[in-house]
């Protein structure tokens, strides 16, 4: 070893610490601007869904005592106007953008990892274990939707609740999910890095959550958001139907449903665009943090590396 | 576990030996019923024995067993029938919770350092799993895959890149480190070193030798390459077709290979003298290996031996009806399953 290669790995010594996995992780995804940005953004509705009720002097449902029976524009009273049937559309979007995240978060979070685990269980241990899962998942998929969707959402006592239409819907949503994580599992199972840990002692359970999920990360993230998209659609659909978040509950979808599609270009705009921008917004965020975390997650992106 | 420790393994007695091993994949028909309609018959009766801080080379074309001869030996998959002999017990009986604390003495290094890294982990994470696997991190975990990035010379302070970010021989280096962090006793190395360049290969050779010294390891050594197992290796075994065809020691080995597939491939080692090389005999074999799902009956290299074609009619009858055991009673030091068998100087 030569004088210049000793003094290279001492430079290094200085610069390189010791990182765990997941502070690698984050830094990398701290490096992607739009991802970090869309994070900010998406912190900030959030916030705006759950601390804002607690602040705005209004709340989602009708007051037509106190206000007027006409609908106003936006005012400094009412920033985001009020509806013809005396509802203060600012204090209306905030619940309904609480009550539209619940929903598209629990549906995310919950069919991703339902439908992961199957997908990959049923990739890696094959044979019949493989069979009955797909079995179910064929089975649930030639259902028609909307028609369980309705059943269920029917047999509810009082109207259907965010946690009802979230249970609903993540009760279909896992099914992609689960064919695509099974697709890339059946493919990763055969690489060597698979039989290694087994050569290691690792248990079936050590493989599937260390290795495989870990390797199918992009193919879950895409469908996590692809989740959250078909979520808050669905649930709007749903709401539409009757079937979804009754009033005086709200939800985007609903807001955007009372708004008529003619609001869209009249006087009463606000009712309509404001809502919808929400949605674009709680979309584009979502998609854009899943992005920056599936390029964190793989290290061969040397897109943001140094 | 103490006593397992205390007990002196003599030469004479192996640490790990398998016995009769025989391994056949099924071939199935399509369709829904998938009937069984034929095998494969990857390994078929190989007994081997490797005794405490020695090498023994598994030596053969692509494709003739030794792969499956390794696995089967580390029990990770369950033979058709034989057993494996590891500390006075049979490793194919076990359950796999008995057999987890055993993965620990025999562990493996793959031939694709790339394939074999999950490419989603650090150095670091990749070489404490075998240590989380068994629940010894949390003791000096972390001080011990330090200790073992610099054992097997790479920098430590490369334990935050991903294996993409190595080279072939650093990878291989990070597959060998994996494989110690157990502390095992026997270690297989399924061809360790023919992914790498020829540079590389001494490096990652001179390593392993270095280790065996210091740590005492037994080597499988796995290789198609004769050159390099005659460089490290204690004793050979010559497989053809899921069949030794000879072993003896190194020495015995090549300076008188008695079987004629030995010969044919000891005949195709390059030699570094020119004048040597140009003068030496070379045996060509001619045609591919019969399929493992059929082999030939009797001796199954018969279909390519270069002896079998001067042999007299009586005499091919023998090597198609009668399958050769491995016999030490012929002109040459090795064991040859072959019934002509004779010592040729090749090399």
């Amino acid at each position: 070893m030569s004088d210049t290669t000793v003094n290279r790995f001492e430079n290094e010594a200085i610069t390189t610490t010791e990182r765990s996995q997941w502070a690698l992780i984050t830094r990398r995804f701290f490096r992607h601007r739009m991802a970090v940005v869309s994070l900010v953004l998406f912190v900030l509705i959030v916030l705006f869904a759950f601390v804002g009720p607690w602040v705005w002097t209004w709340d989602h449902r009708l007051h037509p005592d106190q206000l007027p029976s006409t609908s106003t524009g936006p005012s400094l009273a009412h920033p985001f106007g009020t509806d013809a049937s005396g509802r203060d559309m600012l204090g209306a979007m905030m619940k309904a953008t609480q009550q539209s995240l619940l929903v598209a978060l629990v549906v995310a979070v919950g069919s991703t990892f339902l439908g992961a685990v199957v997908g990959a269980v049923a990739g890696y241990f094959r044979g019949a274990v493989d069979s009955i899962l797909m079995r179910v998942v064929d089975v649930l998929f030639v259902i028609p939707f909307l028609v369980i969707a309705a059943a269920i959402a029917g047999s509810i006592d009082g109207g259907s609740k965010w946690y009802h239409m979230a249970f609903i819907l993540a009760a279909f949503g896992w099914l992609s999910t689960a064919r695509a994580v099974r697709a890339e599992v059946l493919s990763l199972r055969e690489k060597e890095f698979i039989e290694a840990a087994r050569a290691v002692g690792g248990s079936s359970g050590h493989i599937v959550f260390k290795h495989l999920i870990p390797n199918t990360m992009s193919v879950i993230i895409v469908s996590a958001t692809l989740q959250i998209a078909f979520a808050i659609l669905s649930e709007t659909t749903l709401s539409f139907l009757g079937l979804g978040i009754q009033p005086p509950d709200t939800s985007l979808g609903l807001l955007i449903q009372d708004a008529g599609s003619a609001a869209a270009f009249n006087d009463e705009w606000y009712l309509f665009y404001i809502p919808g921008v929400m949605v674009i917004l709680i979309a584009l965020t979502i998609n854009f943090v899943g992005d920056g975390l599936r390029d964190a997650m793989d290290p061969r992106q040397t897109m943001v590396r140094r | 576990m103490n006593a397992m420790l205390d007990t002196p393994q003599s030469a004479a007695s192996p640490v790990i030996a398998g016995k009769n091993l025989v391994k056949e994949f099924p071939v199935r028909s399509k369709g829904i019923v998938r009937r069984k309609i034929g095998a494969i018959h990857a390994v078929s009766g190989v007994s081997l024995e490797i005794g405490a801080n020695e090498t023994l080379a598994l030596v053969g074309e692509s494709g003739c067993g030794k792969s499956t001869t390794a696995r089967l030996l580390m029990n990770l998959i369950e033979p058709t029938s034989g057993e494996v002999l590891y500390e006075g017990r049979d490793l194919t009986k076990l359950s796999r919770s008995q057999m987890r604390p055993i993965r620990r003495d025999i562990q493996l290094v793959f031939q694709d350092p790339m394939a074999s890294l999950d490419p989603r982990m650090t150095v670091f994470e990749i070489i404490a799993e075998p240590l989380r696997v068994h629940g010894l991190f949390k003791n000096g975990g972390r001080q011990k895959v330090r200790s073992l990035i610099e054992i097997v010379g790479l920098n430590p302070e490369h334990r935050n890149r991903y294996p993409h970010e190595f080279s072939g021989g650093q990878r291989q280096r990070i597959g060998i480190a994996r494989a110690l962090a157990l502390e095992p006793k026997v270690l297989m190395l399924d061809e360790p070193v023919s992914a790498l360049d020829v540079s590389i290969q001494a490096g990652v050779i001179n390593l392993l030798e270095d280790l065996q010294d210091e740590l005492g390891l037994s080597y499988l050594f796995v290789s198609h390459d004769l050159s390099v197992v005659r460089h490290i290796a204690d004793k050979v075994a010559v497989m053809y077709l899921g069949k030794i065809v000879e072993e003896g020691t190194t020495d015995e080995l090549f300076s008188g290979p008695a079987h004629p597939y030995t010969q044919a491939l000891m005949s195709a080692i390059p030699l570094p003298d020119p004048r040597k090389e140009r003068a030496r005999e070379r045996i060509v074999l001619y045609g591919d290996v019969p399929s493992p799902s059929n082999p030939p009956s009797g001796c199954r290299f018969r279909t390519r031996c270069q002896l079998f074609q001067t042999l007299s009619e009586e005499e091919q009858a023998k090597c198609i009806e009668i399958e050769p055991l491995l016999r030490s009673d012929h002109a040459g030091r090795t064991r040859a399953a072959c019934h002509y068998a004779e010592p040729k100087q090749l090399v």
